[in-house]
């Protein structure tokens, strides 16, 4: 069984957001990146079933430039075989879904594992349109993964409940909890992971839909008005009369 | 040309979230000078299609297949293509919901169109350009973005729009065919499992949640969240380590890491406030905060707080709110 984990290179979740000046980019000043937390879910389920089907590989995929290869380096540290980095910056959906696909197509993939959304961008679409694109079907998001030969069977995530969803290879999911438990890289893990392959290769297929003009933050809050803790009823009177939420 | 809007129903009834995005489909309609169509999916009954009138929408298309009940990936999404292509629909709007978003992105390179996702408002349509707000960085900011692409679809973050109700205005229901076969359903869920939430309101769609933190010390003592939320007719919702020790179901963990949640009021029982909890929360309307630390950095991104033990301010809320029903 061929894996391909696809990782997103994204702002640790403690990161302060900031933008330029001109509110037209994202300030990478002082920030650390991680692998999506998402998709560390993503990994971990394809060691774990790559260790429980002997022959098996994974191999992780990212699209970006040179500055994320140290979370590439990590998740061959946790325990990807290789890696493969598409050398361009992932400005759209759209173009970094076609950059997977060709990856995937021209590797013979069998399972294609990503995390449900990235934290920076929350598109929640690159698994569909790998998808589509490679005329597979997508289960998003996947909260449990279970492979028996080619077929797998997955519990997909519904708003008030789940749908237990049976694929055979090849087919695209996109993980989140309680999928497994996230593993971190071991000194063994570190040591190796400098000699795993990691093949760079150029971008291919056609332009951007979408184009990203301005960032702006959320409205700061007024303030918070307390309350006597004695006086607690206070509050819902505050709610139904002032608020008006109640 | 029109804006076709996708209706998610669930037992007869359509859900909250397309209710909202039938309204953004009208009122973007009117903003192109357009009608908006709809396309119904899940399990529906015609006269309360009919009441997407209410909101704005002039037709309702209606595939009678019973196969179409539950979410199929692939069937949903040619029904849906199918009715766009008929309708010459250059704008899709639906619900940035687990199904919206799967065929949203399949349906996005079916139809070679602009997708954005998680859009918090009408766009702007001024000078030849789309733009859409839309939320990111996990509710931390928003981003412009221009959709370049001939076909636009648009899927609307859930609590965004307020549905609009205009009474006694009624939509045509007009039967469609997109002629789906087995092959459009083979990759149709085997067993379909749901769970009751708490006090029957799911939490995505809720307008008021009631919120517990590690502060509230074990799972036995949720019976002072399920009672306040009860009597506000909210969710129950829970910080991330809550889930992880299985005090609570994981989809009920809100967060960065979690579901983002943007109710009209969100109370939060011994919760700290940490960064990746609040990225979840803080497009709430108005946020309580409840915690014995008059330090807890949650109290910065509250509108009301009080500082004290949740123990007893708990019995004390939900009695309050008993007396003014
Ligand atoms: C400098 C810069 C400029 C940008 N400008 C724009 C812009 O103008 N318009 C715009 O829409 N977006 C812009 N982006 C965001 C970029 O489009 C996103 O990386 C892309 O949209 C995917 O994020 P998503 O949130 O849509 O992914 P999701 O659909 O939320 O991601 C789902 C999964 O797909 C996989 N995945 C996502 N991205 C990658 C990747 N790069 N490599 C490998 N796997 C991946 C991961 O497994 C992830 O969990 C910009 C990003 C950068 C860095
Ligand atoms: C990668 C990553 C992702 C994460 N994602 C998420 C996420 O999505 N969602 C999330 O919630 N967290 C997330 N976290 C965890 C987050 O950092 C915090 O650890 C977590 O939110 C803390 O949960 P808590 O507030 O319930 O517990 P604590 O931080 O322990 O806070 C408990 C609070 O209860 C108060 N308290 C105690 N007793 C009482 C009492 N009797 N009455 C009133 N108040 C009382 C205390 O003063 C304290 O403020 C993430 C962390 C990481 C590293």
């Amino acid at each position: 069984m061929k894996f391909l984990v696809c990782i997103s290179n994204v702002p640790d979740t403690t990161t302060k957001i900031t933008f330029t000046p001109d509110n037209k980019e994202f300030n990478k000043a002082g920030v650390q990146f991680v692998i999506n937390p998402w998709d560390e879910y993503a990994l971990t389920r394809a060691i774990e079933l790559k260790e429980a089907n002997p022959g098996s590989t994974v191999t992780v995929l990212n699209v970006g430039e040179a500055d994320t290869e140290p979370n590439i380096r990590k998740a061959l540290a946790i325990g990807a075989d290789d890696a493969i980095r598409v050398n361009a910056a992932p400005t759209d959906a759209f173009f970094v879904a076609e950059q997977i696909a060709a990856v995937a197509k021209d590797g013979g993939y069998d399972v294609i594992l990503m995390g449900k959304e990235s934290i920076d961008y929350n598109g929640f679409q690159v698994h569909g349109m790998v998808g589509e694109l490679l005329g597979i079907p997508t289960v998003a998001p996947a909260m449990k993964l279970d492979m028996s030969g080619n077929a797998a069977t997955l519990e997909r995530e519904i708003e008030g409940g789940k749908e237990i969803v049976q694929v055979n290879t090849p087919f695209v999911a996109s993980c989140q909890q309680p999928m497994c438990e996230p593993r971190i890289p071991n000194m063994r893990g570190i040591m190796t992971a400098r000699t795993k392959p990691l093949k760079v290769v150029a971008a291919t297929g056609s332009a951007a839909r979408t184009q990203v003009t301005e960032y702006a933050l959320p409205p700061k809050k007024q303030g918070v008005k307390l309350i006597d803790a004695a006086n607690a009823g206070e509050l819902i009177k505050l709610l139904r009369n002032e608020a008006k939420v109640i | 040309m029109s804006v076709l809007v996708v209706v998610e129903c669930d037992k007869g009834e359509v859900k909250k979230s397309s209710l909202e995005v039938a309204t953004y489909g009208a009122q973007l309609a009117a903003q192109l000078g357009t009608s908006a169509t709809a396309i119904a999916v899940g399990e529906a009954t015609e006269d309360n299609l009919a009441k997407l009138g209410e909101q704005g929408i002039s037709k309702v298309l209606y595939d009678k297949e019973p196969r179409l009940k539950d979410f199929v990936n692939n069937a949903y999404t040619k029904l849906i293509a199918t009715a766009a292509q008929q309708e010459d629909a250059k704008v899709i709007v639906l619900a940035n919901s687990n199904i919206g978003a799967a065929v949203g992105s399949r349906l996005s390179i079916r139809l070679q169109a602009s997708l954005a996702t998680n859009v918090v408002e009408l766009p702007r349509t001024d000078g030849g350009q789309f733009t859409v707000k839309r939320g990111a960085f996990s509710g931390k900011a928003f981003s412009d973005v221009v959709l370049t692409g001939d076909r636009k679809i648009i899927a609307v973050k859930k609590n965004s729009i307020e549905a609009h109700h205009e009474a006694g205005k009624t939509a045509e229901v007009a039967a469609f065919s997109a002629q789906l076969g087995d092959q459009d359903f083979a990759d149709a869920p085997k067993q379909v499992v749901m769970q009751d939430p708490a006090g029957g309101i799911l939490l995505p769609e809720a307008e008021r949640v009631v919120s517990g933190g590690r502060g509230m010390k074990g799972p036995e003592n949720w019976g002072l969240i399920e009672d306040l939320a009860k009597a506000l007719g909210a969710a129950t919702a829970c910080s991330k380590p809550v889930s992880d020790v299985d005090w609570r179901p994981h989809h009920e963990h809100v967060g960065q890491t979690g579901i983002t949640v943007s109710p009209n009021l969100y109370i939060a029982c011994g919760i700290s406030g940490a960064i990746q909890h609040l990225a979840g929360v803080n497009s709430s309307k108005v946020i309580v905060v409840i915690n014995k630390d008059p330090e807890a950095p949650f109290f910065k991104a509250a509108d009301y707080g009080i500082v004290g033990d949740v123990f007893e301010v708990l019995p004390k809320l939900t009695a309050a709110v008993k007396e003014l029903n």
